[in-house]
C-alpha cells in the first residue's frame, strides 16, 4: 500500500512560548523545533503497515519554509521511503494547507493519507477533515486502532470519541488522522539516520501546484493569556476541606 | 448580516449541555453581528426530538431527517450541514468542539471553500474571534473571510443558554447522494458510568501518574470523586499507562474542563494538562513534590503524599456532607 504522511515542524512540546511584545508572532529564539508529535505517530503507523504488509511505500510530504527539510530527514531516517517538501514561506490556514495537500495526493495517487489530529502550534485539529472534503474521501479522525480487510481495500478504524470508542470503516483512499493512543513512535536508529542522508527530499514550489494558498483565517494580534496565580499552600488536610467549605464555599 | 445556524448535536435524541451551550454562543453572535439564530437537527427519526429545542428563542428549529444519517458519520452529515447553510443563507455556523463537533466542522467548511477557526472562547462585536493556540500559552484574535464563517466554540466559555421564545420546527429536504455515504458505522464501545460527566460536571477529580496504578485509582481516588459527587478525569500519562479510559484525558489534547472546583492529584502540572483545566475556578493540587509545576496555580496546595491524604480527604469530605 502507498500510504501520504504529512509532517509539520512546530516548537518542541517541552519549550516555553512566549508573544512578542508587539503581538505579531511568537518569541522564536532558543525554540527548539521537532515533528508533529501526532505526525510522528502517523510515520510510526505507516511505517507498521508497510512493514505488516511486507511492501509498499511511505511518502512524507512537508509544507513550509527550507527548515522543514530537518524534520523530514527525521521521518526518513525512521524508516519513511522519501519526502516531499512544498516549499512555502507565508503562513497557511488549514484550508491552504489541505489545497496544497489535494493537489500532491493527485500526483502521488497513494491509498492512504496518514495525519496527525492536531498540530500543537495552532491546535486547529482541521487539515485532515478538510483535505478528506476536498477529495471527496472518507475520513477517521482520533484513530487508536486501524484494521485492514485481507485484500488491503478497507479499513476499520476504532476512534478516540466522547463517552467511549468508535468503530468505522471505509473502503480506500481514506484519511485517517493519528490520536495519542495509535502507537508509540520508534527513534530513528543509527543506521537509519545513515540510510536517511541518500533519501530523496524533491521539492516543489507552490506555483507548480498552482493552488490559491490566501488564508481565510487570518491572525490579527497575539496576546498572553491572563495569567493564573497560585495561591497558599496548606498544611493539612482538615485545613484544606475546612478553606473549601468556609472561604471558597465549592464543598 | 446573514442567519448564525447552531449544529444540535444530540445523543440519541437527547441534548446534552454542549449544545446548550452552543445555542448561547450562537444567540450571542446575534447579538453582536445581527441575523437570526437557527438550530440544526440532524439524524434519523429525530423530529420529535427536536421539540425540546422550540423553547430557547431561536427563529426556527430546522430538522434534517433522513434514514443515512441514523448514525453520526463526518461525510454524509457534512454533507446535509452544507446543504442546510446553502437553503437558509447562513453566514455563521457553530458547535461545540466535542469529538463530533472537531470531526465535523472542518469537513464542513472546506465543502464550502471557507475557512474555519477552531476552540473559540470569544466572539467580538467587530466580528473577530478569540482563541487560544500553543497548548493555551497565546490567545490570538483572528477573523475570517469568506461568505460563510464556520467556529467551534470551547464548551467551558459559554454558558447554557436560557429558555426564551417558542421557534417553529421546519423540515428541510436534502438529497445526499451515494458520494456523500462512503463511510459506515461499525460499533460504539461505550464506557458505563453512573458519575457526572466531565465536561458538565461542578467538580472535577483527576488523577495523574503518581496514583501509579489503575487498582489505586479505585481504591484511592473513586471514593473521594464519589464523596464529592464529582466527575472523574486523568493526565495523559494516567491514560496512556491505562489505568483509566482515554475519555477521561483533559489537556490540550483531550477534554477541556472548568468546573467550580477541580484536584489535580498526583499530576505535576505540564502545560499541555493546564490548558484543560486552567479556567477552573478554585484549583486544588495534591502532590509530594513542593517544586510541581502544578503548584503554580493552585488556588489550595496540599503537599502530602497522596495515599496518606487523600483517604483523609475522603473522610473530611464525608463529615461536612453529613
Ligand atoms: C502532543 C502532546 C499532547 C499532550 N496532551 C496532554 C493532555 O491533553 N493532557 C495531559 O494531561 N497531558 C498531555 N500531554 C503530556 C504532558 O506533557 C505530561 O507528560 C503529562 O501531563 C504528565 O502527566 P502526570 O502529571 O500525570 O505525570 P508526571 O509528570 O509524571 O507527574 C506525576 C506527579 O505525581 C507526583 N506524585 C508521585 N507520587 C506521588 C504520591 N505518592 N503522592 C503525591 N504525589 C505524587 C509527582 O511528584 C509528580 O508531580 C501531552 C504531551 C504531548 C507531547
Ligand atoms: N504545513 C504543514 N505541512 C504538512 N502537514 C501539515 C501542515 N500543517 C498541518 N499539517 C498536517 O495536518 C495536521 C493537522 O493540522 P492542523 O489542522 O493545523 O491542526 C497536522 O498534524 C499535520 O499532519
Amino acid at each position: 500500500m502507498k500510504t501520504l504522511v504529512t509532517v509539520k515542524r512546530v516548537p518542541d512540546p517541552e519549550s516555553t512560548i512566549r508573544v512578542k511584545p508587539d503581538g505579531s508572532g511568537i518569541v522564536t529564539e532558543n525554540v527548539k523545533y521537532v515533528i508533529n508529535p501526532f505526525d510522528e505517530i502517523a510515520i510510526e503507523e505507516a511505517l507498521r503497515i508497510k512493514e505488516k504488509q511486507g511492501g509498499g511505500e511511505v511518502v512524507l510530504v512537508s509544507i513550509g519554509a527550507k527548515v522543514v527539510s530537518e524534520q523530514l530527514r527525521t521521518g526518513l531516517a525512521m524508516g519513511a521511503d522519501r519526502a516531499i517538501f512544498v516549499a512555502c514561506e507565508q503562513e497557511l490556514d488549514s484550508l491552504a494547507v489541505a489545497r496544497l495537500l489535494a493537489k500532491i495526493v493527485e500526483r502521488e495517487n497513494p491509498e492512504l493519507l496518514v495525519m496527525g489530529k492536531q498540530a500543537i502550534d495552532d491546535d486547529a485539529n482541521q487539515a485532515g477533515q478538510m483535505l478528506a472534503a476536498l477529495l471527496g474521501w472518507p475520513q477517521a479522525t482520533f484513530a487508536s486502532k486501524l484494521e485492514f480487510s485481507a485484500d488491503q481495500k478497507s479499513v476499520q478504524v476504532t476512534r478516540e470519541v466522547d463517552g467511549g470508542l468508535e468503530t468505522i470503516g471505509f473502503a480506500l483512499p481514506g484519511v485517517i488522522t493519528a490520536d495519542l493512543r495509535l502507537n508509540e513512535p520508534r527513534y530513528a536508529s543509527l543506521p537509519g539516520i545513515m540510510k536517511a542522508r541518500k533519501k530523496e527530499i524533491k521539492e516543489i514550489s507552490v506555483s507548480e501546484l498552482g493552488v490559491d494558498i490566501t488564508s481565510r483565517l487570518k491572525i490579527q494580534k497575539l496576546t498572553p493569556p491572563a495569567k493564573k496565580q497560585g495561591g497558599k499552600k496548606v498544611e493539612t488536610v482538615q485545613a484544606l476541606v475546612d478553606l473549601l467549605h468556609t472561604e471558597a464555599k465549592v464543598i | 448580516m446573514g442567519n448564525v445556524l447552531v449544529f444540535a448535536e444530540h445523543h440519541k435524541g437527547k441534548f446534552p449541555k454542549s449544545t446548550l451551550v452552543a445555542l448561547q454562543a450562537g444567540k450571542e453572535a446575534v447579538g453582536k453581528l445581527g441575523g437570526n439564530c437557527l438550530a440544526a437537527v440532524v439524524g434519523s427519526g429525530v423530529e420529535g426530538a427536536a421539540q425540546a429545542l422550540t423553547g430557547y428563542g431561536l427563529t426556527k428549529v430546522l430538522v434534517a431527517d433522513d434514514p443515512a444519517l441514523a448514525n453520526y458519520l463526518a461525510d454524509v452529515y457534512a454533507a446535509a450541514l452544507a446543504q442546510i447553510i446553502k437553503a437558509h443563507e447562513v453566514s455563521l455556523l457553530i458547535a461545540t468542539s466535542t469529538a463530533i463537533g472537531k470531526d465535523l466542522l472542518p469537513r464542513v467548511a472546506a465543502r464550502l471553500g471557507v475557512g474555519m477557526a477552531s476552540d473559540v472562547v470569544g466572539i467580538n462585536a467587530d466580528g473577530t474571534f478569540t482563541r487560544p493556540m500553543y497548548a493555551g500559552n497565546v490567545m490570538a484574535t483572528v477573523s475570517l473571510d469568506g461568505a460563510v464563517k464556520v467556529i467551534s466554540i470551547r464548551g467551558t466559555a459559554f454558558d447554557a443558554t436560557q429558555a426564551g421564545d417558542q421557534a417553529p420546527v421546519e423540515k428541510v429536504t436534502l438529497s445526499l447522494d451515494a458520494a456523500d455515504k462512503k463511510m459506515r458505522f461499525v460499533s460504539f464501545d461505550e464506557i458505563k458510568s453512573d458519575r457526572p460527566s466531565l465536561t458538565e460536571a461542578r467538580i472535577v477529580v483527576s488523577g495523574g501518574r503518581g496514583l501509579k496504578s489503575g487498582e489505586n485509582f479505585t481504591t484511592y481516588l473513586e471514593p473521594l470523586v464519589d464523596a464529592l459527587g464529582a466527575a472523574m478525569g486523568a493526565s495523559r500519562a494516567a491514560v496512556d499507562a491505562g489505568f483509566v479510559p482515554n475519555d477521561l484525558q483533559v489537556g490540550q489534547t483531550g477534554k477541556v474542563v472548568a468546573p467550580e472546583l477541580y484536584f489535580a492529584v498526583g499530576i505535576s502540572g505540564a502545560i499541555q494538562h493546564l490548558a484543560g483545566m486552567k479556567d477552573s475556578k478554585v484549583i486544588v493540587a495534591v502532590n509530594k513534590d513542593p517544586e510541581a509545576p502544578i503548584f503554580s496555580i493552585a488556588d489550595y496546595g496540599l503537599v502530602a503524599d497522596l495515599f496518606k491524604a487523600v483517604p483523609e480527604l475522603t473522610e473530611e469530605v464525608k463529615k461536612i456532607k453529613g
